[in-house]
């Protein structure tokens, strides 16, 4: 499993992403943003971060880098592509998910354990782990406070678009268990085809007991499977 | 070296340049025998120019006048330690190949102005220190003070200054892994704002800041050269007063994470690149002690020109140039005939680099205008020749007279003490510190074994078996009631909380924050706290590898409680075998390694019940202390604790439900009984020095206590852990205290929210 991680300058979690996906058994490269091509990738997994300080808006100037053409024609092929938290952000701004994140509710940045529930096990990133499941990972972002036009979020429910979602650690959708108010506890969700997730909890945080809770684990055991039964799609 | 009376009749005042009078060497912050000196110096009067480098340079802040005698008594060895003070940061061996560095400082005076900018680039100056060294850096921890949170301006600064070092250090990717947050009226005017960065290197990645070898070029590098910050140094050393905030804003810098992020990649891939020879962060008095330090460093010279500094404005002088304190800038000495490799290095991290100067054999600090000479100053004495003092210190009689307070109607409480034991859960000193840690990013770089909240953050290091634990740690109340006492407990805590999680107490770095030490009952707090700090140190083998000193933390001629901040590190063999502070399992064994007293002094029962700062700080015992440290150490690797938590603020109490609460997601019950004869305020509040509570399956319980005995360590069992959501009770011969646990966590962890999280507004 060849893993293209893209490097922003200001991405802060693609030594995390590298170590994840290296544990697991994938073979992770960093990818300079300047590159445009990403050709013999299995996969593609854009890190959290502050890419270019998220100045203007989170993710809003990544999305014009070079490589973000390649990575848009790596998704077109049905390439899987995983972006986190700031990765989540820069796929939303260039048009590959739908909707925004935007400041989180609490108007502070949001540092913490949450509890998610795995809405969809038929993806590539969540084929490990069982429906409903409930995974403990860490968040840690500033703007994670999903939202959308109505339209657009009727569409989202509408075909299951939803991936994960914020809920206590009894399973339960409440607000006291939404960390920054996003739209129906909406942590995580897909692109029409399935195959580019964006999520604001950070699975590579959490892949190790030592460091508190393997929850994040699935996903890229779940990637490792699922490509290993599909032929490479770069 | 030149003869330091050589006159250089080249160097002209510059058209323009201010004449030099009396009011302006004042303004200056120097003395008239100050100003001889320079003079002699020289062999002539000093240019405007001269006049402000010597001005930063000789600033307390840079060249230590009033601390660095007693600074000397402090002990700086140990077979661990690879660099001691003097250096950008100090570097301990950590074994396995691997090297710390670590260092605190402070922040204080651009807080008190603009607390998020002020603490935003506190961090940012913090990390620079680090990374110059060739870690990468790998933990920050934060030591914050302010007055009660009741006066809305203090909410307005903590708020601010919360902010400000999560955003800049989320946005770098730096993990915070702890610190501490203390509410005082002492600090009203006053906050502290002290950060603490550690990095990892391999042993063989060390470089140190100096300039070496003649004609190598100095450049310039990151962010360019702007107006801001002229004079932060100077400012830094003299008294705020009720006008400091407005006129002083201009002298606060502002912070760029982004960029630093993009220094922090560069300058690690420059120093791994071998194309340079030294390397040192424009902080403080920027380009003039960064190159002034790196040439007295390497018994060099340097010449800059300053025409060539890349700068942000037109028509900057030089005095501007050299004296801004503009951020994410680093000045590197490369290997002549290398400047390309680094620009290149640099380009691809979007950063500018510039060759303003180069390094010389002549001993002299040069500065050339367009090729003629603005200053031209003998290198050493600029950086070593600033005049040191030894003040006179007598201890202030109204302080003697609080520390000698009779306190024995504050024991007379009896019954039911669970109302004042919910007060005190609830006061926002001994309230959970969620509210800040949550808005600090705390698991970047997957690292993190412990996260804040505990005795002290964890961080693995990858690759090795082991673990690096750190802390911060001072009782500013102690420190003003008895200096040479709360300095040695200062150390001795922050010994503890590292021992708690099963780490052996290395070294520390140290935040001297003081009043104006031209006052002798200031200089006297210095001095006793200097000589308890040292006492500790020797008696805990930790040595100081450097710090921080910052004077004048007064407002209107009211000082700050002396507040020694010791940050201290320590190393785990076997990071698995860590020790958290939560109790884990229903059934297991309290016991209490130690001796419950009836101290009072100091307290916050005190503080919360009588809103006294008074009495004398608890005792502390130095070699029953380095005993504990040891028994814990012997606990935790032998794998027979469940949890260990240092009682300290508040008492066992509150050291109790601080176990028993953990983070509040799985809070336990607590039942507990102590018969010592002891009133039972004193066995709740007091904070007797030299105790802590650990927890253990009831199998392990005879072992636990056995390896205690071993050392000489008091210790017995005092309880029982309960059920999730249980009873926390604590009976005693002449009172109890008895709630659901569910009611603690609700006043503690609701404690700061409930105060916080309404629209805050900034005052004037």
């Amino acid at each position: 499993m060849r893993v293209a991680v893209i490097t922003f300058p200001g991405s802060n979690c693609d030594y995390d992403l590298y170590k994840a996906v290296q544990l697991v058994g994938g073979r992770p490269e960093f990818v300079w943003h300047r590159e445009r091509t990403l050709d013999g990738f299995d996969a593609v997994m854009l890190p959290g971060g502050f890419s270019y300080g998220d100045y203007l808006r989170a993710g809003a100037i990544a999305r014009i880098s070079p490589v973000m053409e390649a990575v848009a024609e790596f998704a077109r092929r049905g390439g899987p592509v995983l972006g986190i938290c700031n990765g989540f952000q820069i796929l939303c701004e260039a048009g590959l998910l739908p909707g925004a994140l935007v400041r989180n509710a609490s108007l502070k940045f949001e540092s913490r354990d949450v509890h998610l529930r795995v809405e969809r096990t038929d993806t590539p990133f969540t084929g490990d782990y069982a429906a409903g499941q409930i995974l403990r990972i860490p968040i840690a972002h500033g703007e994670g406070n999903y939202e959308a036009d109505p339209e657009t979020l009727k569409r989202i429910e509408g075909e299951g678009l939803v991936v994960f979602r914020y809920v206590d650690a009894e399973g339960r959708v409440t607000e006291v268990a939404n960390p920054n108010g996003s739209w129906h506890n909406i942590a995580g969700l897909v692109n029409e085809a399935g195959n580019v997730l964006g999520m604001m909890p950070h699975p590579e945080r959490a892949v190790e007991r030592l460091l508190g809770s393997t929850g994040g684990l699935g996903v890229f055991t779940s990637l490792l499977h699922s490509l290993a039964g599909s032929a490479p799609a770069g | 070296m030149s003869d330091a009376t050589t006159t250089n009749p080249e160097v002209r005042p510059r058209p323009g340049d201010p004449e030099i009078t009396p009011e302006l060497v004042a303004e200056h912050g120097l003395s008239p025998e100050e100003y001889e000196r320079i003079v002699k110096i020289l062999g002539r009067a000093p240019t405007f120019t001269e006049l402000g480098v010597f001005s930063a340079m000789w600033s307390e802040h840079c060249g230590y006048k009033n601390s660095k005698r007693m600074l000397r008594l402090l002990p700086t060895d140990a077979p661990w330690v690879i660099q001691g003070p003097g250096e950008n940061a100090g570097v301990i061996d950590v074994g396995e190949g691997y090297a710390l560095a670590f260092k605190i400082e402070s922040h204080n005076h651009p807080s008190a102005v603009e607390p998020y900018q002020g603490a935003a680039t506190g961090v940012g100056g913090i990390l620079r220190d680090i990374f110059t060294m060739g870690a990468r850096p790998v933990a920050v921890l934060d030591s914050l003070r302010f007055g009660d949170l009741d006066s809305p301006r203090v909410r307005y600064l903590f708020d601010g200054v919360v902010k400000g070092i999560g955003d800049y250090g989320n946005c770098v990717g730096i993990p915070n892994i702890g610190g501490e947050t203390v509410f005082d009226r002492g600090y009203e005017g006053n906050p502290i704002v002290n950060a603490m960065c550690l990095g990892l290197m391999k042993r063989e990645e060390l470089i140190t800041a100096t300039a070496s070898g003649e004609g190598n070029p100095l450049m310039a590098v990151g962010a360019r050269t702007g107006r801001d910050g002229i004079h932060g140094a100077t400012f830094a050393s003299e008294e705020l007063s009720e006008d400091s905030d407005e006129a002083s804003r201009p002298q606060v810098q502002v912070g760029d994470p982004f960029t630093e992020k993009l220094l922090l990649e560069a300058s690690l891939e420059l120093i791994a690149s071998g194309a340079i020879v030294g390397i040192q962060d424009m902080g403080a008095a920027g380009i003039t002690s960064s190159a002034s330090e790196m040439a007295g460093r390497g018994g060099s010279g340097v010449e800059l020109e300053m025409s060539a500094v890349p700068v942000r404005e037109e028509g900057m002088t030089p005095y501007e140039i050299l004296l801004s304190e503009s951020q994410e800038r680093m000045l590197v000495v490369a290997k002549r005939g290398r400047e390309d490799e680094v620009r290149r290095i640099l380009e691809k991290w979007e950063l500018e680099a510039e060759v303003i100067g180069r390094v010389t054999s002549d001993g002299r600090f040069r500065v050339l205008e367009h090729g003629v000479p603005v200053a031209d100053i003998p290198a050493l004495p600029l950086t070593e020749g600033c005049p040191t003092y030894e003040r006179e210190g007598v201890e202030s009689k109204e302080i003697r007279a609080l520390r000698e307070t009779d306190l024995s109607e504050h024991l007379i409480p009896r019954g039911d003490l669970t109302p004042t034991f919910l007060l005190m859960m609830g006061s926002p000193n001994l309230a959970s510190k969620r509210w800040v840690y949550h808005q600090y990013d705390s698991t970047v770089r997957t690292n993190t074994v412990v996260r804040p909240g505990g005795d002290a953050g964890v961080i693995r290091i990858r690759g090795t078996k082991r673990g690096v634990a750190a802390t911060t740690d001072c009782n500013g109340r102690y420190v003003y009631l008895e200096p040479r006492t709360g300095a040695m407990i200062a150390v001795a805590e922050a010994a503890r909380n590292v021992a708690c999680v099963g780490a052996l107490p290395s070294a520390i770095t140290n935040n001297l924050n003081f009043g104006n030490p031209e006052k002798p009952h200031i200089y006297y707090q210095f001095r006793e706290a200097v000589l308890g700090m040292a006492d500790a140190c020797r008696v805990f083998e930790t040595p100081v590898t450097g710090g921080n000193v910052s004077f004048y933390n007064e407002t209107d001629g009211q000082a700050i409680y002396p507040t020694p901040v010791i940050g201290m590190v320590g190393v785990l063999e076997d990071v698995e075998k860590v020790v958290r502070h939560h109790f884990r399992s229903p059934g297991d064994a309290i016991v209490l390694l130690g001796t419950n007293t009836d101290e009072m002094g100091g307290s916050e029962y005190l503080y919360v019940t009588a809103g006294m700062v008074a009495g004398a700080p608890p005792r502390v015992d130095l070699l029953a202390e380095r005993a504990l440290q040891q028994a814990l150490l012997d606990m935790s690797a032998a794998e027979v604790l469940s949890s260990a938590h240092d009682c300290s603020q508040g008492g066992l109490a509150c050291t109790l439900a601080e176990s028993a609460l953990g983070e509040g997601e799985r809070p336990l019950g607590v039942e507990v009984e102590l018969d010592d004869d002891l009133p039972p305020v004193a066995l709740l509040f007091a904070e007797s020095q030299g105790r802590v509570v650990v927890s253990c399956p009831l199998e392990h319980l005879d072992d636990v206590l056995a390896r205690a005995q071993r050392y000489g360590v008091p210790a017995r069992r005092i309880g029982t852990v309960g059920e999730p959501e249980g009873t926390f009770r604590v009976t005693m011969r002449d009172g109890s205290v008895s709630c659901p646990v569910a009611q603690i966590a609700e006043v503690f962890f609701g404690a700061l929210p409930r105060i916080m999280d309404v629209p805050a507004t900034a005052e004037g």
